[in-house]
């Protein structure tokens, strides 16, 4: 008995000590460490889903984000940058949480992030309320900065999915020559479902037929049913707005089923991890390609494949671009204040970004061209710019 | 009616994918009446070793099911003697609430970057699928391998508790512990036992879910294996053949409701039906009400 009590006492010990360290945000900081006496320090989070079902998008997106901080040499006009990274998981209440963390216990002034809609649209709540400034780079549901009313301290690096969902339903009708289509989407995702509602729209006002309409859910594995059902139709176009992971796995069982038809997706296709054979033929719409020639978008690709041996994809552009956005905002402001940081943030005119040009529109997104790329041979191919 | 066909295989596949693990709940629930939550998390670790076996140490398929079945018997027998034994003669809830601990401390420890780590993984499908189209229906050799291995558990299982020597000392646990020893049945062990056949179970579920549905993550057994619990409370927890039958049912309502009503009401209509009867039947729909003993 003795032995158990001790036992205990130190795992109890061990444990309280790790919590301590936990909370500490010892692990998390990087950078900022030989700051200069007298310099003024300001603090930017990131929040990204570093693991979990999107972790390809947060690793992009924390590369881009590092590799902005230290083209910037961790310093912004007076002011040494000191940076703290949170992973959310891409669940929505670890973005909560973090994100109160980053901004109640790390008294950040600005934060770049999150990744996917269903997270961003929360934490941005969170953002406006504490008053603190957020860009997120790729969360494209209109939502984010606009909710009932408009949150002023919320703003982003991408276009939204009523446009990109435009660009799809277009795309499809014109240039795929699709009369029909089939829409598959997660009923308890943001993302999903505001891409389905605005392919839906475009397409059936272009002409098109929406043949299904079908739900699931995001612990579903199992799609026969629903894809039998739209193998009965033979639809021309089977629209997939979902992330890369479920995407594949439907695709592969569309395919079991005999579905021949074109898939066609948005930007939450566009990882290394997506299944390029069973998704070889399909349309995605995205941000940007690696493979347009503006001279932005070359450096960029070039000096990002130096460094971490990949090719950027639109999700790490963004990241890229949302940083310079917040350091640019921070620089005009001269100030570490959130509502300066913001007013110069919306001023921000013309900026020229690796993704385009970025004004903002009285809602924070920027008026920006998406990209249209086709799934063949195991990578994206660019096919078409589209022009709001 | 080709289209009706084919949607019942659906939903027979995806039944039969719930017996998979339902099996192994209801005998445990059978013989030590606990509600084993791991179960599901069991079926997870199988999935992975079976991953594993068949990717990265390069084993056949079928041996990789065995391999990933033995270590998930150890695993199982492991977290009775640890979570469940020093809890055996204390409440029932007791012994609940540390299998929801370990189901949750399975999936989180399983996820560290360590262990299998937080992502999905793809799982390329060790053998070619192969399709039969019979009568305009088109059946794949997934589905008879998984069907086959169902029907195996459903017979080996009766076998080994109706008639084997340990399938009547299972019986004699189930009824009282006490007794069981006077008659000189070791209580322990075949509570282990039972604990390691059920993981076992699991385990074979787990590698036939991974190449059926190829992609695999840490939390992929709780949506699963809260669908089987369902299924063998449908059927009537601890009764062998009503969790293959509970399964069966769920699978098709769940399959006939996205194929026939709604998509969106999927789960409303499939959780619905259970509700209803258990109302009519609170013992699930092979159940028998036992009197109170006094």
């Amino acid at each position: 008995m003795r032995v158990s009590k001790w036992v205990a006492l130190i795992t109890l010990i061990l444990f309280s000590m790790s919590i301590i360290a936990g909370c500490g945000g010892g692990k998390d900081t990087t950078g900022g460490a030989e700051t200069p006496a007298g310099g003024e320090e300001i603090r930017i989070g990131l929040i990204a889903p570093l693991t979990g079902d999107v972790k390809t998008f947060g690793e992009s997106v924390k590369n881009a984000f590092e590799m902005a901080m230290e083209e910037a040499d961790y310093k912004v006009g007076d002011f040494t940058i000191k940076v703290f990274v949170e992973d959310d998981r891409n669940v929505a209440t670890e973005a909560v949480n973090v994100a109160e963390k980053l901004i109640t216990q790390n008294k950040v002034s600005a934060i770049v992030g999150s990744v996917t809609s269903s997270s961003t649209i929360p934490i941005s709540e969170v953002a406006q309320a504490h008053g603190v400034v957020l860009v997120t780079p790729t969360a494209t549901n209109p939502k984010v900065t606009v909710d009932a009313a408009r949150k002023d301290y919320v703003f982003r690096a991408c276009f939204i999915d009523p446009f990109q969902g435009t660009v799809a339903a277009r795309f499809a009708l014109d240039e795929l020559g699709a009369k029909t289509a089939a829409v598959l989407f997660d009923q308890g995702n943001d993302y999903t479902i505001g891409l389905k509602d605005y392919f839906k729209q475009s397409f059936e006002a272009g002409g098109g037929t929406i043949l299904a309409e079908e739900a699931y859910t995001k612990n579903d594995t199992d799609f026969s049913a629903v894809l039998t059902n739209i193998a009965k139709q033979k639809p021309d176009v089977l629209f997939l707005p979902d992330y890369y992971q479920k995407v594949s796995l439907i695709g592969k069982q569309a395919r079991d089923k005999g579905i021949t038809a074109t898939f066609l997706g948005g930007d939450g296709w566009d990882s290394p991890e997506l299944d390029f054979a069973v998704m070889d033929g399909g349309y995605q719409t995205n941000h940007y390609s690696p493979d347009d020639p503006r001279p932005e978008v070359t450096e960029w690709v070039e000096k990002y494949t130096a460094k971490y041996g990949q090719t950027p994809d639109a999700l790490g552009t963004l990241a890229y671009d949302a940083t310079k956005l917040v350091l640019k905002a921070i620089e005009d402001a001269g100030s570490t204040d959130p509502a300066a940081i913001r007013d110069a943030m919306a001023k921000i005119q013309g900026f020229q970004a690796v993704s385009g040009s970025i004004s903002f529109d009285e809602n924070g997104n920027p008026i920006k061209s998406a990209a249209i790329l086709q799934i063949k041979d195991g990578a994206q191919k660019f096919v078409t710019v589209v022009n709001p | 009616m080709e289209y009706f066909l084919e949607q019942v295989i659906n939903g027979l596949q995806l039944g039969l994918v719930y017996a998979l693990i339902a099996l192994g709940y209801t005998m445990v629930y059978g013989i030590v009446k606990l509600i084993n939550f791991a179960h599901g998390d069991v079926f997870m670790v199988g999935a992975f070793i079976g991953y594993f076996g068949f990717t990265n140490w390069g084993l056949p398929w079928p041996l990789a099911i065995v391999v990933a079945a033995v270590l998930c018997a150890c695993l199982g027998v492991l977290i009775e003697r640890i979570a469940y034994r020093p809890l055996r003669y204390t409440a029932r809830i007791m012994a609940l609430i540390s299998a929801i601990g370990v189901s949750f401390f399975i999936e989180y420890f399983c996820s560290l970057k360590f262990m299998f780590g937080p992502n999905y993984r793809v799982v390329q499908r060790p053998f070619e699928e192969i399709y039969w189209s019979i009568g305009g229906v088109t059946i794949s050799n997934i589905q008879v391998l998984i069907f086959v291995t169902v029907v195996c558990m459903l017979v080996g299982l009766q076998y080994l508790v109706q008639r084997t020597k340990i399938g009547a000392a299972m019986r004699t646990v189930s009824f009282d512990h006490d007794t069981a020893r006077l008659m000189g049945v070791n209580v322990d062990k075949t509570i282990s036992f039972t604990f390691g056949i059920g993981a076992a179970l699991a385990a074979v579920g787990g590698v036939l879910f991974a190449i059926a549905y190829p992609q695999i993550w840490t939390f992929m057994g709780v949506m699963p294996g809260l669908k089987a619990f369902t299924a063998a409370v449908l059927g009537g927890i601890g009764l062998i053949p009503g969790a293959m039958l509970g399964a069966l049912i769920m699978g098709q309502a769940e399959v006939m409701t996205a194929a026939f009503i709604s998509s969106q009401l999927r789960d409303a209509i499939a959780f619905s039906i259970l509700i209803l009867v258990l109302l009519v039947r609170p013992c699930g729909i092979l159940g028998k009400t036992q009197p109170e003993k006094v």
